[in-house]
Order: C-alpha cells, then sequence, then structure tokens
C-alpha cells in the first residue's frame, strides 16, 4: 500500500444543514471522484476539469443516484493540502452524505483521519512554521488516544474472520512461493483451478463483509427513529409499549405530547433512538406548533419511521399527506386501534410503506409483532447475531482493497496469465488485510513456506 | 609497529564477496589488498557447485549489470544450464548451471592476479583497528600491519568456524581451511553485536560407486541462455545431472540415530537456515513424507567427486554411509567428504547502514556471510556495493544505496537492515513486491546506467547496452507501426487455436493474446535482423505484460516520494512524542536512511509514519527559518 494514499472525509459538521461537502485529497482524488460523480455536461467529465472550476451532476452510490450537486476540483499544489482535491457538495441530511463518501471509500479512498487534512496541508510546506508547530503538537497529544482505538476497534467474529480469510491468502501465496522458488524440488503443483477457487472463495467472504456494512453499522450505533402520526392516533401508547413503562403520558386529549421524547429501546438486539413526537396536525397554538416542527425534523432524520393511523377513523387528507412524505423511506405503517372497528383499510397505505400493521397498541401481541416488522424494514431479519461485521469505515476501506486485488488476481488468470502477474494482486490483497491485523505480509507468506514445504538443498 | 603496506581499501575474505569487493574497489582507482587464509581457496564453491537458481539467478544477472565478475566467471566454467520456472511467468524466471568448481576457482584467482591496483595476501586477519571510530588497518597472525582507509569483512563460514560431525568437532571452516578465530573477538570489543549462525552441507562421493542406470536422468537446456549480457559465444552442456530419492528405510536410519546428531543432542548452538534443512530435520519435521529428492550433481570434468543436494547432514561418520546406502542406486555409495555442519560468527545486519558500513565504526563495511547473509550470489552482490562504497568513502564521493524498487541486490540489503535477520537469509523472488519488473532479462535496463556512472562498466558492455537498447526501441516502433491484415493473420491464428481476425489489427496489440508468441509475429511481418533470441524473449514480455509492469511502475513511483523523504542521520526520535515506545526504539537503533525504510521497520505502523514524516516536515521548515 503506497504510504501516500487518497483520504476523503466529510468535511462539513455533522447534523442538519442546507449544504454538505465530501472532501477528497491525495494523488487518486480525481479519479475517485470521477468514479462517484457524473457530470451532467458530458463535455465536462471531472478527469479533464482544470483546478478552480466547478462542475454540476449526480453522484453514484452502488450504481444508484443518491443525489445531484456541484464538483469543485483543485490540482496541487493549488490547495488547502497541496495535493489534488476534489469536493462533492450535496445536500445537507447525514444520510446522503454518508452514501457519498461510502462511494468514495469503495471506489478506493481511505477514511480520513482526525486532521488527516491539516496534516497533508502541513506536510507539503502550506502551513507557517507556527502554524505547523502547534498542529504538531495537538497531534502528538491526540495520536497515541486513536492508535488504541482503532486497535480495539478489531475484535471479536470480525478478528477471526478477517484472521481466517488472511490466512487462506497466505496459504494459496505460500504455496505459489514454494512453488515457484522451489522449482526443484517436489512441491505439490499449484493448479489454476486452486489458484481460481481460493480468491473466489474468500472473495465471496469478503463481498458479504461490505455488504454488510450498512447493517454493521446500525448494530454499532443504532438507529433514529420516530414515531409519527396525526394527533391523538396512538403514538405514546406506541412507545411506551416500546420503551416498556410509561414514559410518554397519554391522554384522551389529543395534543397531549407537545415536545420530543426520546427513549433507547432494544429490539431484536438492535438499538432504537426512538423519538415520540407531537401529532402532525394545523394548529395556531404556538407551543405545539414548535412541537410539529421539530416532528418534521426527527421524519427528516429518521432512519426508521414508524407512522402510526387511527385505524377506527377514514383516512385524514393530513394523514395522506404523511403518508406520502414517507414514500421511498424505511418506514413501518401501524393501523392502531384494531380493538376499535376497521375504516381504514392496509391497501390505502400499503404503496407508501415497507410494511403496513393492523394493530391494537393495548395487545400484548403487538410488541413482537412490531419487533419482526422493524428488523424486515432495516433488512436485519435474518442476520445471525454472531456474524462478523465491519466496525468502521477504515475497516471498510481496507477490505475494498483486498476485495479489489483478489478480483484483478482472478481477471488475471481467465485472461490466460501466468502465476507470477496473478501472484503480485494475491499479495496486494493479503497485504490489505494485514493492516487490519498488524502483520507484514511479506513475512508471514516466507514463514508459511518454511512451515509447510519441505523444501531447501 | 612497521607497516608493511598502505592500502585504500582492504579486503578480509577471497570468497564470492571478497571477489567482488576487491575487484570493484581496484577498477574505480583504490589501491586494494585481499586477505585470504588460503589462495587456493579463492572462489570456492565449499557447498553446491552450482551458480544461479530462483532469485539467485537474477542476482548474477544484477551484478553482471553492473559491471561484476560472477556473470563472466560462471558462464566460463559452466558445466550445464538450466533456465527454471518456464511456464510459470516471465518475472520468476531463473537462471541456474552447474559450476566446474575447480575451474571457478582457477578463473576467479587469475581475474584477482590480473587485476590492476589489486594485490592478493596469503594472511589470517586477527585483528582490525580503529582510531577515532574509523578504522585504520588491519593486523596479521604474523603480527604484520597493514593500513587502510576503508576495510570490508567478507569472512564467510570461516569467523568463528566450527565443523559438527556427531560426536566430533573442532575448529575449522570448510574444506580443510583453518578457522579465523582472533577476529571474532576483536570485533566484538569493538562493539559490534555478532550473532552464531550456522549451515550444513551434505556428502560428496565418488562417481563409479553410484549405479546410474537406478536413477533419473535431467539433462540441461538446448538453448542456453549466459548469465552475462557480454557472453555472446555459443554455449554446451557437457554434464548431466540426476535425481535419486530416500525412502522408509533411509528415514528409519535417521530416526534411529537422531540423539547422535549435534543438532539434536544441543551441541549445536548457531541458528540454521530455514530453507537449507538438513535431511534429519527434513526426516522430523516433515515426518509425512515418504522420500525426499536427491540431486546428484558432478562437482567438476576433473574430477569424479559427486555432490548430493538435498542431503546435508551432521550425523556420525558410520550413519552417513548407513543412511546413504539405504537409497536405490546409492547402495555401494563410497563417500569422499562426508556431510558436515558449519557453525560461524557473523554480525547483526541491524548494525549496518544501507550502504553496508557499519553504523559505530567508519569505514568498516561488511558483505556476504558475515552479514548474515547465506549463499554466493547474495553474497556476491553485497561485495559489490561495498567496494563500490569503500571507494568512494575515500573518494570524498556520495555514498551508493541500492533502492529495492531498482533490484533484487537492493532489495536483499533493504531487508538486511532494515528487517533484520533470524536465520541466515537467502533471497526469494517472494521477497521482492516489484517482480514483474525486476526481471533477470531486464537487469542491464536497470543497473548498467548505475554501473556506467559508478565507473564500472566498461565501453565495450556500455556499447553494447546501448545497441541493445536501440534495437528493442526500434523493434517496438516496427511493432506499433505494423497493421496486420486478417489474410496475415488468421493462417497462424488458427494453427494455435485463436479467434481470427476480421479487420486489421496492429502487430503489438496482436502479441497481447496469450497464444501469440513472438516468433509468430516474426512470420507475420518478417525478422529485424538486430533482435536476438534474448531481446525476442524481452519485447515478447514487455508487449504482454505491459499492463501489468505499468502497474509496478506507477507503484514504484508512488513510493519514491517516501523514499526520497532522507533523514538526517542524527534525527533525534526521543523527541516524537506521539509516537509509540516501541516504534520510538526502533527507529533509533536502525536509523533508516528514508522515510520509505522507516515504513518498512516491523512495529513501525503507518501511524507512526505518518507522524514522522510530519516531525520531518517541520524540522526542515525549522532548518530553513533558521538560515
Amino acid at each position: 500500500m503506497p504510504l501516500i494514499n487518497t483520504v476523503a472525509a466529510v468535511a462539513t459538521p455533522p447534523g442538519k444543514g442546507g449544504i454538505a461537502a465530501i472532501r477528497i485529497s491525495g494523488p487518486q482524488s480525481i479519479s475517485i471522484a470521477a468514479k462517484v460523480f457524473t457530470s451532467a455536461n458530458k463535455n465536462k467529465a471531472l478527469q479533464n476539469m482544470q483546478g478552480y472550476t466547478a462542475a454540476f451532476g449526480s453522484y453514484l452510490y452502488r450504481g444508484k443516484q443518491v443525489d445531484e450537486g456541484v464538483a469543485l476540483c483543485y490540482r496541487a499544489p493549488h490547495s488547502y493540502t497541496g495535493e489534488d482535491v476534489v469536493e462533492l457538495f450535496c445536500h445537507g441530511g447525514e444520510e446522503v452524505s454518508r452514501e457519498v463518501l461510502l462511494a468514495c471509500i469503495e471506489a478506493g479512498a481511505a477514511p480520513a483521519g482526525p486532521g488527516e487534512f491539516t496534516k497533508r496541508a502541513l506536510l507539503n510546506g502550506k502551513m507557517s512554521l507556527t502554524q505547523a508547530e502547534a498542529v504538531m503538537e495537538l497531534i502528538s497529544a491526540t495520536s497515541s488516544q486513536g492508535v488504541q482505538v482503532a486497535r480495539a476497534a478489531l475484535g471479536g467474529a470480525l478478528a477471526t474472520q478477517i484472521q481466517t480469510q488472511k490466512q487462506q491468502l497466505t496459504n494459496l501465496a505460500g504455496h505459489l512461493a514454494a512453488y515457484t522458488d522451489y522449482p526443484e524440488e517436489d512441491v505439490e503443483t499449484l493448479t489454476k483451478d486452486e489458484f481460481i477457487t481460493t480468491l473466489q472463495q474468500v472473495g465471496a467472504v469478503l463481498d458479504d463483509l461490505i455488504a454488510n456494512y450498512h447493517k454493521g453499522s446500525i448494530v454499532r450505533s443504532g438507529v433514529p427513529a420516530a414515531i409519527v402520526g396525526s394527533p391523538n392516533v396512538g403514538k405514546s401508547t406506541l412507545f411506551n409499549l416500546l420503551s416498556g413503562y410509561q414514559r410518554a403520558i397519554v391522554t384522551e386529549v389529543a395534543g397531549t405530547t407537545r415536545d420530543v421524547l426520546r427513549e433507547q429501546i432494544q429490539i431484536g438486539g438492535i438499538a432504537l433512538h426512538l423519538a415520540d413526537t407531537a401529532g402532525l396536525h394545523d394548529t395556531k397554538d404556538v407551543v405545539e406548533a414548535e412541537g410539529i416542527k421539530r416532528s418534521y425534523d426527527e421524519i427528516e432524520n429518521a432512519n426508521l419511521i414508524i407512522a402510526v393511523f387511527d385505524g377506527s377513523q377514514r383516512l385524514q387528507q393530513e394523514e395522506l399527506e404523511l403518508a406520502e412524505m414517507c414514500a421511498g423511506r424505511p418506514a413501518l405503517g401501524i393501523i392502531n386501534k384494531s380493538d376499535l372497528g376497521t375504516q381504514m383499510q392496509p391497501e390505502q397505505l400499503q404503496k407508501y410503506f415497507r410494511k403496513v400493521l393492523v394493530v391494537s397498541a393495548k395487545s400484548p401481541q403487538t410488541r413482537p409483532m412490531l419487533e419482526q416488522a422493524v428488523l424486515e424494514i432495516l433488512e436485519l431479519d435474518k442476520m445471525d447475531p454472531s456474524q462478523a461485521l465491519l466496525a468502521n469505515q477504515r475497516q471498510l476501506a481496507a477490505v475494498v482493497e483486498a476485495r479489489k486485488a483478489l478480483q484483478q488476481a482472478e481477471d488475471t488468470l481467465l485472461s490466460g496469465f501466468t502465476f507470477d502477474a496473478a501472484g503480485v494482486f494475491l499479495e496486494d490483497g493479503i497485504s490489505a488485510l494485514a493492516v487490519l491485523t498488524g502483520e507484514n505480509a511479506t513475512e508471514s507468506i516466507i514463514d508459511d513456506v518454511f512451515s509447510r514445504f519441505c523444501v531447501g538443498k | 609497529m612497521p607497516k608493511l603496506g598502505n592500502y585504500d581499501v582492504i579486503v578480509v575474505g577471497g570468497g564470492h564477496a571478497g571477489i567482488e569487493a576487491a575487484v570493484a574497489a581496484a577498477r574505480l582507482g583504490a589501491k586494494t589488498a585481499l586477505f585470504t587464509l588460503s589462495l587456493d581457496a579463492i572462489g570456492n564453491l565449499p557447498c553446491n557447485p552450482s551458480i544461479g537458481g530462483t532469485a539467485k539467478g537474477h542476482l548474477v544477472r544484477e551484478i553482471d549489470a553492473l559491471g561484476g565478475c560472477m556473470g563472466l566467471a560462471a558462464d566460463d566454467t559452466f558445466l550445464q544450464s538450466r533456465m527454471l520456472n518456464r511456464g510459470k511467468g516471465p518475472a520468476v524466471h531463473s537462471l541456474r548451471v552447474q559450476t566446474d568448481r575447480t575451474a571457478y576457482h582457477l578463473y576467479t584467482k587469475r581475474l584477482l592476479e590480473m587485476t590492476p591496483n589489486l594485490e592478493i595476501k596469503q594472511a589470517e586477519v586477527t585483528e582490525v583497528t580503529v582510531e577515532n571510530g574509523a578504522v585504520t588497518g588491519v593486523v596479521t597472525k604474523l603480527n604484520a600491519v597493514y593500513t587502510a582507509k576503508s576495510v570490508i569483512l567478507a569472512t564467510g563460514t570461516y569467523l568463528g568456524g566450527k565443523i559438527s560431525v556427531g560426536d566430533a568437532s573442532y575448529a575449522a571452516g570448510p574444506d580443510g581451511i583453518s578457522a579465523a578465530e582472533p577476529l571474532t573477538a576483536c570485533l566484538k570489543a569493538l562493539g559490534l553485536p555478532m550473532l552464531r549462525f550456522k549451515t550444513g552441507t551434505p556428502a560428496r562421493v565418488h562417481r563409479r560407486s553410484i549405479n546410474f542406470n537406478l536413477l533419473e536422468r535431467q539433462p540441461g537446456d538446448d538453448e542456453i541462455v549466459p548469465f552475462s549480457f557480454m557472453t555472446h559465444a555459443k554455449m554446451k552442456n557437457k554434464v548431466d545431472c540426476y535425481i535419486a530419492y530416500t525412502n522408509e528405510k533411509t528415514h528409519a536410519v535417521i530416526q534411529k540415530n537422531l540423539h547422535r546428531s549435534p543438532m539434536y543432542s544441543g551441541m549445536i548452538e548457531g541458528i540454521g537456515p530455514r530453507y537449507c534443512p538438513s535431511i534429519e530435520d527434513k526426516v522430523v519435521r516433515f515426518a509425512d513424507k515418504n522420500r525426499h529428492q536427491i540431486f546428484v550433481e558432478p562437482c567438476g570434468e576433473d574430477t569424479n567427486e559427486m555432490y548430493l543436494q538435498g542431503m546435508s547432514s551432521s550425523l556420525p561418520e558410520e550413519v552417513q554411509n548407513e543412511m546413504y546406502r539405504t537409497i536405490i542406486g546409492f547402495e555401494n555409495l563410497e563417500i569422499m567428504r562426508p556431510a558436515y555442519a558449519i557453525e560461524y560468527d557473523c554480525i547483526d545486519p541491524l548494525a549496518l547502514k544501507a550502504t553496508l558500513e557499519c553504523m559505530e565504526i567508519e569505514g568498516l563495511y561488511g558483505a556476504g556471510q558475515f552479514n548474515g547473509t547465506s549463499g554466493y550470489e547474495e553474497a556476491a552482490g553485497q561485495g559489490l556495493l561495498a567496494g563500490v562504497n569503500a571507494t568512494r568513502r575515500n573518494q570524498g564521493k556520495p555514498q551508493i544505496i541500492m533502492p529495492r524498487q531498482q533490484s533484487y541486490l537492493g532489495t536483499l540489503i533493504d531487508d538486511l537492515v532494515t528487517k533484520g535477520v533470524s536465520d541466515p537469509y537467502r533471497m526469494m523472488t517472494s521477497r521482492s513486491e516489484y517482480r514483474l519488473y525486476l526481471r533477470q532479462d531486464n537487469a542491464d535496463e536497470r543497473l548498467t546506467p548505475l554501473g556506467r556512472e559508478l565507473g564500472l562498466v566498461q565501453d565495450d558492455r556500455w556499447e553494447a547496452f546501448n545497441a541493445t537498447m536501440h534495437a528493442k526501441k526500434q523493434e517496438i516502433a516496427r511493432l506499433t507501426a505494423a497493421r496486420l491484415t486478417p489474410a496475415q493473420a488468421n493462417p497462424i491464428l488458427e494453427k494455435k487455436g485463436g479467434s481470427p481476425l476480421k479487420t486489421g489489427i496492429l502487430a503489438v496489440d496482436l502479441l497481447k493474446r496469450p497464444e501469440i508468441t513472438y516468433s509468430d509475429i516474426e512470420e507475420m511481418i518478417g525478422k529485424s535482423a538486430e533482435v536476438d533470441p534474448s531481446l525476442a524473449a524481452r519485447i515478447e514480455t514487455e508487449v504482454k505484460y505491459d499492463g501489468y509492469i505499468k502497474r509496478q511502475l506507477e507503484q514504484i513511483e508512488s513510493v519514491k516520494k517516501q523514499e526520497n523523504v532522507l533523514i538526517p542521520e542524527q534525527f533525534d526520535y526521543s523527541t516524537l512524542g506521539g509516537l509509540r515506545l516501541e516504534a520510538r526504539e526502533k527507529l533509533a537503533k536502525i536509523r533508516p536512511h528514508s522515510l520509505g525504510q522507516a515504513g518498512r521497520i516491523p512495529g513501525v505502523s503507518p501511524n507512526d509514519i505518518s507522524q514522522l514524516a510530519l516531525a520531518l516536515a517541520l524540522y526542515r521548515q525549522q532548518q530553513a527559518a533558521k538560515e
């Protein structure tokens, strides 16, 4: 792995803002940005853009458009870091900026550590001596902590999984090295099929890790979730049901909940950061109006929306508007008060929601039904809780790099090239994983040769 | 004491490292003396009668490209030649020859005798003299004092050598030459950290006692590729080698007598090479293998001695007899020189700079087994660099560091001085991450310009090199310009089972297809008079692997940035508060010359390196502000 790599990070403060910026810096920044950003003007491809110019276009993540925005190009050394830099501006909101950043990482950028851009500016002589000295002091003070955090992050099932895959690759590389470096010895012939089979087996495991990264982040940090709906549809009853105690005050009076109430609850091993919100409707009450504005913010930021409807009433216009807001989002529709008769049909809501349940918040069967539905919407229902999951973007970047190298090794073999060419990619793959386990790839291969093969004069 | 001679460079040792060191120094204008325990052992091949092999063949080509001796000597004295690993890819093609031991010794001795500026002396060096932290000369066993501005230690297995066979052991070097004993104590007293390593060698046996009808014959290649870029004469194999196998009976004899092997009885304390296990080791560690290969190799044209590669041992002589005679074809084997294990002293190479100079003693250089490596080729390469640097130091010229991105020799030295050694270091292709670029076929392109700059490449080699480069450029231009029609290409494509062309294609693009060779293209567009078979092979490789080679060159380019960030020799690591203690200690001990080298030290993390990079940037800024 080259020491001067290309890094990316969200450069604007977290939380809500009109615009977020993702900054990419390093020798590959322009080619990486070009994989994520497609310019609207076909004649203005990012790769050909001059420094200090901008283009409008769209952002792709895993083949799907996630946003539109402006890309701004800086050519080395005329940038903050002194390297090639691209800044990608997208709409504010953590979901969008996170997806654009992940797209950059999957395109080959490493996540930037804290202060990384500043470090690079210092390295490239873009700072005054006093600034540089101040930065150095700060880095010295904070970095040992950072190392410990990074080390601790690789643990449990993931450590075992990475170690197992790395060992498989090391055994293959060891066999290849023994077979190549000791052609005179009767080292078992390594066949192309064996070579490819191992690459594919390990590749599939890495694919799973990459695909599950999103789920991993849900498991780790929990899901911001909001209970929303019109006044007096039973949101707070549901909130209390999920919390397991009378957290919210429940009355027959519509508009009882005026501010947002929060609770962290566990559903099937997942933490939901659950918010009970004020009922949505037109009001002249200043306090209630502010509460309702906050409800809309919660909807905007939630990664799980639980929209509650009163099934004993007909669907109201404002309820329909809420349903429309939920379309395309990870949202669960709850038709409540089934004990009070049904005026509303699930079919009316199904096209807006990933799933619609008809329940009575008062029934004991409701909680398990809800749990199952929430897991389905988060696509976590089939997940094995002991499964290895990538814990952070640094790990994701390493696994993506390893996966790419294995694919190149396989392509090399399939297009008729010799083992020596494929072997180089194989070692790149091992090195990428070795970064996570903190080992040296070459040494582990050579150790493998001498421990498993009887070679030598 | 009277001084018997004043030299620029003194080389201690007349093996493969010493030869290259002395010749390089003398050719660069240094008044040079080479001391050896025996003039009759110059250029001895005390182990395998062969030169080259995987990765080692690369080293020989590199030494030759730099203007060294080994390639020409090996071509002149070879008995049989084979290119190993054909079919596994051009990066790992490796040349290996059987060598006539006596002829090789005579060739190299004569070469030393004929080299101007070089004196060769039979004497045992017992002391290296040092004043004010810099070397001043050597003292011999006869109390003769010689002064030198630089001294190169290339002591091989003779330094503190001790041979063990069964329960017998005695101080000696290989082949009846005495060991160099007092020098180790002197080096330790000078503060050099010394290690003790061990190696072993199999028996030499009489040709008439082998039943060759029961063995597999292993002939040489029909088309021989020479080691040297300057060898143009036609070469012909002179001998065959043979393959025999151990069997269950052999293993039973070994198991029964294991307690009598000094390796297993604890008599030997030196650390043996992992890649060169004795037959005892093989039988114990790989108990599930029911046979091991033995290569039967002639030691020369003028001798009946045969070398049994794969059967090194330190079992008692009577057990060796019993063990060897269990092998089919060896029933009446007549041992001429028994197998033995040998321990010797060497330096911990972490005490060396990448220039091969000792950190603590100016002007004292090490090369070869003294530096913890094994192998003639590894030794020769280091010898050449030590000879160059010892001379340049005296001439006030900057020291040369061979980047690992440029050569196997650079890789070897970088590994030695960055990672240290836990057992004798052998070169392997898997040690180079840049092996698609560092091929044996292009050693001249990588290193002859450097050899010229240093002054080791003479006019004839330089002209031949430029002619080759010109021919290569012309031929690639011709392939890039020639457009082939389907009519031209399809008959050959059909014969090769490739899909036929519908439209025209550039010759260079057609050559990229796996089934097409350079000679197919020649058939289509005619021969070029200036392209010889070895250049043709090189062009074919570079065209076919173009994408892969470019990628490696890009990687090399991207690490260059770190390689070019130099670390001042006295840089104070203790001020780097953010580094872990382990990293700080290692950096202070190894004293890497560049940020790139620092990054390869085991136990120094990327995080440590990024902080070191920052500290260096800051340091430079502070220095600049002071001026």
